[in-house]
């Protein structure tokens, strides 16, 4: 059966403090944040993977285009990839033009999302210091400061004194083994709750009639006169002319069954956190020597990210190697947190690519558009490559903002260098 | 933590040793289109089960291998001299 696109759509209940007030007064339940479908036979976009990227494409594809016969097929749950494994840093301080604008974009969609999906995704622009422990990292958060400023975004590189100002108990002194010489300090930068954002643009797409297919996991594409057809899934086939690659970690698994190549290795990246204290760390800090980021949660945890793992691997099981090694990365910094506890820790898959861009756009298969390669990236990304994927299924024209990211840069030599600009040497 | 059996020094821990990547043949210098060198540089098989690979046994003989591993479970199953040295050796050294 193919719903109409008024049949599609639901009024959905409005999340506010009266709405809570008065469902806790009456008792009434909440509505379901999305709908479960029966699997349709045809299409008009099937979107691969249910993580912020799939579902933020969806959401505008549904809101901005009107286009709302729209399935998102995941093998596991909405969110449970890359984008509910990442550390929920947001920041847009690249290396490239390209790159400052695209992420700035997202920033200043992630600064509205809120608002905009009726669910709180507590963003907190709390402030982002990426440290310099050496002269040419120092070189380099220059040269970032400087394009950041170009492109309109607040960035500059500040001293040890101002750094010493924003996290009291960081050891800024010259006894420790990689002295910090200074900081690149990015005031919008900071974090934001990353399942929120997912259920939030899950809650979205559906209230606009897109369908979530969640243990749906994707097993072949139709590819016929190098035109894609549709996909073979394990609750049966969907005929679809357009079909997006939305994935993190099986990107290459996927476009081969389109017969799409891909220059991604997928290594591990694995996170860390900690038990619960007061706040007294407010920004987020990055060390690139350290291979190591940590910002506190709303709840007191201390998150912390790492490089990837040093082999590719699809494994997501946690090592006791990265646990030590951090612990003595982070006590460099902060020695008064030596008592801490560490909670738990996990892995996620990064599609790391060459220049440590993402590919996204059109690709030798018509109909077949990718939206991959997000290495350790994907995250901060969400919204504008959900906007610009959007666009581009819409009016069938790459936009401007993703012209550059294209797979044909790498047969034709235009590489879109960030790895200066990566929060970490991975 | 994941052993790898160095075929010159015995089973060691995988932080001695440096992944290098997938094994590729390389393309005829004399021969080889640009498109061929491109995708020779860039293109990656990112098979998710069993592959051949580089490795480096950086903190130990200083000798590349090539190690066969399943990606998404780390097992390895064996380990051998890299096919240009068993082609110098003259054979299956």
């Amino acid at each position: 059966m193919v719903a109409s696109n008024t049949d599609r759509r639901r009024p959905r209940a409005r999340y506010s403090a009266f709405d809570l007030m008065r469902r806790g007064l009456t008792g009434q339940p909440w509505p379901r944040a999305w709908r479960v479908h029966d699997l349709q036979r045809a299409y008009d976009v099937v979107i691969i993977g249910a993580g912020v990227h799939g579902l933020a494409t969806a959401y505008y594809l549904a809101s901005r285009h009107g286009i709302t016969n729209v399935a998102v097929l995941d093998k596991g749950y909405v969110g449970g990839g890359g984008s509910g494994r990442n550390t929920a840093i947001v920041r847009s301080n690249y290396l490239t033009p390209e790159g400052v604008r695209f992420y700035d974009r997202s920033v200043k969609l992630y600064e509205h999302l809120a608002a905009e999906l009726n669910f709180n995704v507590m963003f907190s622009q709390r402030g982002h210091l990426t440290l310099a422990h050496n002269d040419s990292s120092l070189r380099t958060m220059r040269w970032r400061a400087e394009v950041n400023k170009l492109e309109g975004v607040q960035s500059e590189v500040i001293g040890p004194d101002e750094i010493k100002e924003l996290v009291p108990f960081m050891d800024v002194s010259d006894q420790t083994r990689y002295p910090i010489l200074g900081a690149l300090y990015h005031p919008p930068g900071g974090t934001i709750r990353h399942d929120a954002v997912n259920w939030g643009y899950a809650r979205g797409a559906d209230a606009h009639g897109v369908h979530i297919h969640q243990n749906t996991e994707v097993l072949g594409i139709d590819v016929a006169d190098g035109e894609v057809k549709g996909v073979k899934t394990s609750r049966g086939d969907i005929a679809a002319p357009i079909v997006v690659n939305c994935t993190a970690g099986w990107a290459s698994l996927i476009s081969a069954m389109a017969g799409v190549e891909l220059p991604i290795i997928t290594h591990p990246l694995q996170a860390a956190v900690t038990e619960p204290v007061k706040v007294f760390l407010e920004v987020v800090v990055v060390s690139g020597t350290l291979h190591v980021y940590v910002s506190q949660t709303d709840r007191g945890e201390l998150v912390f990210g790492a490089s990837t793992d040093p082999y590719a691997s699809y494994s997501m099981r946690g090592s006791l190697e990265f646990t030590e090694e951090l612990a003595g990365h982070v006590l460099e910094l902060m020695p008064s947190i030596a008592k801490m506890r560490v909670l738990r820790q996990w892995a996620g898959l990064c599609d790391m690519t060459p220049d440590f861009s993402p590919v996204m756009g059109v690709t030798p298969v018509k109909g077949f558009l990718v939206d991959v390669g997000w290495g350790t990236y994907g995250f901060k990304a969400g919204p504008v490559s959900g906007e610009a994927m959007a666009q581009l299924v819409a009016e069938g024209k790459t936009p401007d903002i993703i012209a550059s990211f294209d797979l044909a840069r790498f047969a034709e030599g235009r590489l879109v260098g960030e790895k200066g600009a990566a929060a970490v040497g991975h | 933590m994941i052993l790898i059996p160095c075929p010159w020094c015995g089973s060691r821990n995988s932080q001695e040793f440096r992944y290098v990547g997938e094994s590729k043949a390389r393309p005829d210098p004399g021969s080889a289109s640009e498109e061929e060198w491109r995708t020779y540089l860039y293109t990656k098989a990112n098979v998710a089960g069993w592959t051949t690979e580089t490795w480096f046994h950086r903190s130990g003989c200083r000798r590349y291998l090539s190690v066969e591993r399943h990606t998404v479970s780390n097992e390895i199953r064996s380990s051998a001299k890299p096919a240009a040295q068993r082609r110098l050796a003259g054979g299956d050294a």
